[in-house]
């Protein structure tokens, strides 16, 4: 038999990576579309916020003008990158509970026991709940645009990379909760416990001046969460904006929460879901 | 003969409980070598620690050369994995599972769907490549692994109690399809089982218990020196009376 080092070492070393992510993220693919219910779910959640929340609060929620906008937009304008993102949280929660879905299964050990590095396995698997996570946001995009929330036109491209870095950080944020969670029937707790507070304390709902004016400790957590940058990150882009403590807090939050993810995946730490032999 | 796997002085501890203490074996290039013990020998720590699942915390692993511990990915590379835990994608076919394995360890595309129905048909179930794992019986189920296993052109395949749960006529295929891979593509393989009736007269035996190797060398070579007719007769005599061969 011949072994795949000799054909490791005549491919292209790049190929052969490539080949890997494009299997995660077929796989991943593959998964989404079996299950139709995710996509009406993914897109439901944040409809409800914008098409029924929105509305009720358009009349009593004045915004004044804050950057990126050089004009008072409505409410419903405001919240479309906090759907955004909580649209990719609610993604990046969801393919973490796959992750502890695949252990629970086995699954988890095809994708450990491949030849490439786990770091870089773990960040394919981020990347296919990324792109997944693409498909979603693009989708509520149009929805909100036919209901008349157009935002600019150049936005819609300028948000591309943005939605990878973000999607990646709330996504490794998932992976490092999923190595916590020992059981799939715990996940549900954790997602309360992380979701809603990381929505509410954040500036996708209500700019932060306005959670300033309420209470000063609740003003003070939006600041230290990684989602408030996240949503501005999202925001700027949107409007063909760059603010610089938006994208370096989320890059930051990035490069921690996948760090810290890669490690808590460690062989040295072992799977979470591993029996004794 | 070579040696594919080399196992020396490893050892591993769940907190104050010894689950591998201080073993050394090897399974020969080209030969089937059975690893035989009882439920909780160490069987599938020992199996989680040949496939990187579990880090080492003594001793050394190398396949064929490579130390698992120093060039992970040539070791990785040159392996066949089947778990004692089923681990297909429940919601995918056969196929699909095949080609996202195939994908994994960077296999190229062009004759990937040949050499996947050459692997199905080997095994028997290239007519059930486009159901749904979820559909299959666990008899099917494993083919497809062993197939799954067998698709990068492994030098070693790491079986662990790979018939558990599965009746005669399914167990007996599978041990038979393995044997014969040995024989005439000299594939080097571990199999980990407590059955007694798996293991041949030409193969080699590893016996494990309570963590500590009892015995290894070939299945003939130890009946004689225990005086020993069958398999069970050794297995009972070393770990029963806790006798060190």
């Amino acid at each position: 038999m011949t072994s795949i080092d000799d054909n490791l070492s005549r491919q292209s070393v790049l190929a052969v990576y490539f080949r890997c992510l494009k299997g995660v993220v077929w796989r991943e693919g593959l998964r989404f579309f079996q299950q139709r219910g995710r996509l009406i779910a993914a897109l439901v959640r944040p409809l409800v916020w914008l098409l029924i929340f929105a509305a009720g609060f358009r009349a009593t929620l004045g915004l004044s003008i804050i950057p990126p906008y050089e004009t008072y937009v409505l409410y419903d304008v405001y919240i479309v990158p906090g759907l955004v993102g909580m649209i990719q949280m609610f993604n990046g929660m969801q393919s973490s509970l796959s992750l502890v879905y695949d252990r629970e299964m086995g699954s988890m050990k095809v994708l450990m026991t491949s030849p490439l590095p786990r770091w870089y396995l773990l960040t394919c698997k981020l990347l296919a709940g990324c792109f997944v996570s693409l498909l979603q946001v693009y989708t509520f995009l149009l929805v909100a645009y036919l209901f008349g929330i157009e935002l600019p036109l150049l936005g819609y491209l300028a948000v591309l990379p943005v939605l990878l870095v973000t999607g990646l950080m709330l996504g490794a944020v998932g992976m490092l909760l999923s190595t916590f969670v020992k059981q799939l029937e715990n996940f549900a707790g954790v997602m309360n416990f992380v979701i809603f507070p990381a929505f509410f304390l954040s500036s996708a709902l209500y700019p932060l001046w306005k959670m300033k004016e309420s209470s000063e400790l609740l003003y003070w957590l939006c600041t230290f969460n990684p989602f408030t940058y996240a949503v501005e990150f999202l925001r700027f882009s949107l409007y063909l904006k760059f603010s610089l403590l938006a994208t370096g807090w989320t890059f930051f939050c990035l490069a921690l929460f996948l760090s810290a993810a890669i490690w808590a995946y460690d062989p040295k730490r072992g799977l979470g879901g591993v029996g004794r032999g | 003969m070579d040696a594919g796997l080399e196992v020396s002085n490893l050892s591993y501890n769940y907190g104050s409980k010894k689950a591998l203490d201080d073993i050394t074996f090897s399974a020969l290039s080209g030969k089937f070598t059975a690893l035989l013990g009882p439920n909780g020998a160490g069987k599938t720590t020992l199996y989680h620690l040949l496939t990187r699942i579990m880090k080492l915390q003594a001793g050394h692993i190398r396949i064929f050369g490579n130390d698992l511990k120093k060039s992970p990915l040539s070791a990785m590379a040159s392996m066949g994995i089947v778990f004692q835990q089923q681990t297909l994608d429940l919601d995918l076919t056969i196929r699909q599972n095949l080609k996202y394995f195939a994908a994994l360890h960077g296999l190229p595309a062009d004759d990937l769907e040949d050499k996947i129905t050459e692997g199905l048909k080997s095994l028997d179930i290239a007519e059930r490549g486009e159901e749904k794992v979820r559909s299959l019986n666990g008899g099917h189920r494993r083919r497809a692994e062993i197939a799954r296993a067998l698709l990068h052109n492994p030098r070693i395949l790491l079986l662990d109690e790979p018939t558990v749960g599965l009746d005669v006529p399914s167990r007996k295929a599978i041990v038979d399809y393995v044997h014969m891979l040995c024989r005439e593509q000299q594939l080097t393989v571990l199999w980990a089982t407590h059955l007694v009736d798996e293991v041949m007269q030409e193969d080699n035996l590893i016996i494990l218990h309570q963590g500590k190797v009892r015995a290894q060398g070939n299945v003939s070579t130890l009946s004689e020196e225990h005086n020993c007719e069958t398999v069970d007769d050794l297995f009972r005599k070393l770990v029963m009376s806790g006798e060190k061969a």
